[in-house]
């Protein structure tokens, strides 16, 4: 097995309260509030920020990538592929889905770990449920990255993986039909009773392998979306309670198939240099992975960590609009014509703009050309350009304006002329904010989105989306 | 290599404009024969002896059988021009420059939009195969392209928003002010600055009343020699500038541009006062009709084509110097802003009341101030900031 090299997370911005939603439906009570995905962001997308957290300022570079998720946006075409391009990684890399079920995510996580080359696994996932229903109220969206690899003096190992076991049951649980808008679940007290000794037989076995004891273990993350049996196992584990991370649930639910990802890189976040740490996800069966921190893990982390972006500013989101997103109230649309699909051609061609913001710059005059064109708006030279990408580059706010007319699932749209570091301009709309939010000289970075979809295809680009004031991602 | 222009070697004999408005009992086909039929009936100039045509439409038909069928034009070249919202204007161009040429005695511009059979309001756009990044007027609607001028425009001058706001709001008044005055205009009824200012926001400060509308409409002119001129009317409209520029599209690429212009403007008003040999616009043109599509348009305009200095016109606005009885009447006939845009027509209704205003026969209840002066501008723009194409015309009632 080889070592972790990097990770990151992504928390998209909106929270719903869950007082909010029982309210709406006519109920009382509702604790917290649930992560949700913007109406232009999917598992790729929220893949995508996770994994340029991973790979920002990293010199290794993934040879593979791991894509895994409940809720892929399409069949048929690979997923994974948008992700790769999007991360801009080398035509060689392998891209592949592992799309699904909730434990599709540890798939992606074993696979790459197990990798003979460095490998990125990707885990994203958008979780709903019919208006009402306990998965609705209790999923949450996120995604995470790790990044897997042999370590070297500029890449140290931040964790190495020290075991890893897992039991497969087939019985009825949580299941959903292609197509179906929401899971079905049998009763919670049949998977309490299912997953305990499943979970116990996982867990067991690899303490065995990497000649552990419970009370040897500094964090245990256990995830899962039978949440009674979740919190079962974290109490009969024999671990320390304190050691027991804590599931986020009450302040962005529960992310499904990045939950084990997201929890994960919470315990990473909070671990010590030498720690041993657990991750132990219920799904059909059980899967537990250990791996043990180094001294590198605490001065190469992010700063903001899971917990700045859980906790960091967010929107409020209303319940109604929730439910537009997630396409459950069927709204009045526009009196506009509908959108055109991306045609497959044209893509192709700009996919290095489109996909990785690949901006020209002129090797005669320096000028930075978004989109990249043949000739230099600044000298007007030809065919002189270098590819370099934006993605990470941070803007500033030229003029703006709030379009009241366009048509967006978020009205109104915020349009920005936003100005790069070193040199660029693009106009695009402004994400995760609102009207209040906008001023000239507002700092951004760029952030991908799912524009709209049209004719099943979804059209995938990048927006704004304002920094913190320190000049940090949100 | 030169930019020569035309100056007095044609000349505008005859037009003809529709009403504008939602013409839902009229299409496109009765739009083009009435606008061309009231061209040839406003002088001796019969269809039969126009030997060529160009067509302006945006999205109301293809090719030059958009004319020839509903009026029955046989074996004469009809051809179809588009050039988004300075379409009309681009009719007038190929005509005029036909007639200048020799190749042509008679030449009719005409420009037609049928907007209201769409059943949206609003332009809606071709659909071009794309890569789905939208260009950079991609998701955007046009009032929300334009209004991006206001902050950047008040945070460089020092307007604040409340004083921007009195301003658009000041030009919309006016516009509405002189469209009640003219039957053809799709709204004719004055609007109070009340209700202006208080309209639902559309995009940044732009309310309702900052927008034109949308409509159908068509218009013709027929042009001849400068010299033939005199045979067909007694008062022709001289040709003195006809200028375009299409611009290099860069203003959302060049971080060095601020927002404040329309540098395309500047560069085809620098063009056609060259060719008409004006030096000082704000003194020497009579009337002017400019492309308001929204209030800012004007505002920005006004210093674009050189009718006030750079962060000043907003003074000027406010003092009436562009009302019907300023010192600069701009959009006499309520411009777009009363008129609706009818794509294709709209730049040639401005010229419309050009040949009104300087040949005497507006109403008198919107007649401008007589001055003396003879020489009238129209100004046509498509596009937006950043990314547009702009025509200018100069005509003028004296052949010098």
């Amino acid at each position: 097995m080889t070592s972790l090299l990097s990770y990151g997370s992504y928390i998209p911005y909106h929270r719903l309260r869950r007082s909010d939603m029982q309210a709406a439906l006519g109920a009382s009570g509702g604790r917290g509030s649930r992560a949700v995905a913007s109406y232009d962001e999917d598992v790729v997308s929220m893949a995508v920020e996770a994994g340029s957290a991973a790979l920002r300022g990293q010199r290794c570079l993934p040879e593979r990538l791991y894509f895994a998720t409940s809720f892929p946006p399409y069949l048929d075409k690979t997923n994974a592929a948008v992700v790769h391009a999007a991360l801009g990684l080398d035509r060689a890399t392998l891209a592949v889905d592992m799309a699904g079920s909730p434990r599709s995510v540890i798939g992606a996580l074993l696979a790459a770990s197990e990798a003979r080359v460095p490998a990125l696994a990707v885990v994203a996932d958008i979780r709903t449920g019919l208006p009402g229903s306990s998965d609705e109220r209790e999923g949450g969206d996120a995604a995470a990255a790790f990044l897997f690899g042999r370590g070297t003096s500029e890449t140290p190992e931040l964790a190495t993986v020290l075991a890893f076991a897992s039991t497969t049951e087939e019985f009825l649980e949580r299941w959903r039909t292609p197509g179906e808008k929401a899971s079905h679940t049998w009763e919670e007290r049949f998977a309490e009773h299912v997953y305990r000794p499943l979970a116990e037989e996982a867990f067991t076995t690899s303490l065995k392998a990497a000649d552990l004891a419970p009370g040897q273990i500094d964090h245990l993350v256990v995830s899962g979306l039978a949440a009674r049996a979740v919190r079962q196992f974290a109490q009969a584990s024999g671990v320390r309670p304190e050691a027991v991370v804590d599931n986020l649930a009450d302040r962005i639910g529960n992310p499904g198939a990045a939950q084990p990802g997201v929890l994960l890189a919470a315990a990473l976040d909070r671990a010590g240099a030498g720690e041993n740490v657990a991750l132990v996800h219920l799904a059909d069966g059980a899967s537990a992975l250990l791996m043990r921190t180094t001294e590198h893990l605490l001065s190469r982390r992010s700063p903001t960590g899971v917990l700045g972006q859980v906790d960091g500013s967010h929107g409020e989101l209303s319940y109604t609009a929730f439910l537009t997103w997630r396409g459950m109230l069927d709204r009045e649309p526009p009196r506009r014509p509908e959108p055109d699909p991306p045609a497959a051609p044209p893509t192709r061609r700009s996919a290095g703009y489109k996909l990785a913001f690949q901006a020209a710059r002129c090797d005669a005059c320096g000028a930075v050309n978004v989109p990249p064109g043949r000739v230099c708006f600044a000298c007007s030279a030809a065919d002189q350009m270098s590819q370099r990408s934006l993605r990470d580059t941070p803007a500033t706010v030229a003029t703006f304006t709030v379009d009241r007319l366009a048509f967006t699932p978020s009205p109104p749209m915020v349009a920005v002329v936003v100005d790069f570091d070193g040199g660029g301009r693009f106009r695009c709309e402004l994400a995760d904010a609102t009207p209040a939010d906008v001023r000239i000289g507002l700092r951004v970075g760029l952030t991908f989105r799912r524009l709209l979809t049209a004719d099943g295809v979804h059209n995938y680009f990048w927006k704004a989306r304002p920094l913190h004031e320190d000049g940090t991602r949100l | 290599m030169a930019s020569r222009g035309i100056c007095d070697r044609v000349a505008i004999v005859g037009m003809g404009c529709t009403a504008f408005g939602e013409h839902w009992d009229r299409g496109t086909d009765d739009l083009l024969v009435e606008a061309v039929g009231t061209a040839t009936q406003s002088t001796s100039v019969a269809i039969d002896d126009v030997d060529a045509f160009w067509l302006g439409t945006y999205m109301s038909g293809v090719s030059g059988l958009t004319l020839s069928r509903p009026l029955r034009i046989r074996d004469k070249p009809v051809s179809r021009v588009e050039n988004m919202c300075a379409t009309g204007s681009e009719a007038l161009r190929g005509a005029a420059y036909a007639v200048a040429s020799g190749a042509y005695d008679i030449a009719m511009a005409v420009g037609v939009e049928k907007l209201k059979d769409s059943g949206y309001s609003g332009l809606t756009r071709q659909s071009i195969p794309g890569d789905g990044t939208g260009g950079t007027l991609g998701t955007t609607t046009a009032p929300a392209n334009f209004s991006l001028l206001a902050p950047a425009y008040g945070r460089k001058y020092g307007v604040d928003e409340d004083q921007l706001k009195e301003v658009f709001t000041r030009i919309a008044w006016k516009n509405h002010k002189n469209g009640s005055r003219n039957p053809r205009a799709q709204f004719r009824r004055e609007v109070t600055r009340e209700t202006i200012a208080c309209s639902p926001l559309v995009a940044g400060s732009l309310g309702v009343f900052d927008c034109s509308g949308v409509s159908d409409g068509a218009a013709a002119a027929i042009v001849v020699r400068a010299e033939d001129a005199y045979r067909y009317t007694k008062r022709p409209l001289f040709v003195k500038a006809l200028s375009f520029v299409s611009g290099a599209a860069d203003g959302n690429v060049d971080p060095g541009y601020d927002f404040t212009t329309f540098p395309e403007v500047a560069a085809s008003a620098r063009e056609a006062y060259r060719q008409a040999g004006v030096s000082d616009p704000r003194a020497q043109i009579a009337m002017a009709e400019v492309h308001d599509c929204f209030t800012v348009t004007e505002l920005v305009l006004m210093e674009d084509l050189g009718f006030a200095p750079r962060g000043t016109a907003w003074k000027d606005v406010l003092a009436g110097t562009f009302d019907l009885d300023g010192a600069l009447p701009v959009n006499p006939d309520g411009g777009l802003k009363a008129f609706g845009h009818p794509v294709g027509a709209s730049g040639l209704r401005m010229l419309y009341e050009c040949w009104l205003q300087l040949r005497d026969e507006a109403p008198d209840e919107r007649r401008i101030a007589s001055t003396g002066k003879t020489m009238g501008l129209t100004h046509n723009l498509g596009g937006g900031p950043g990314e547009c194409v702009s025509f200018v015309s100069i005509v003028g009632t004296e052949r010098s």
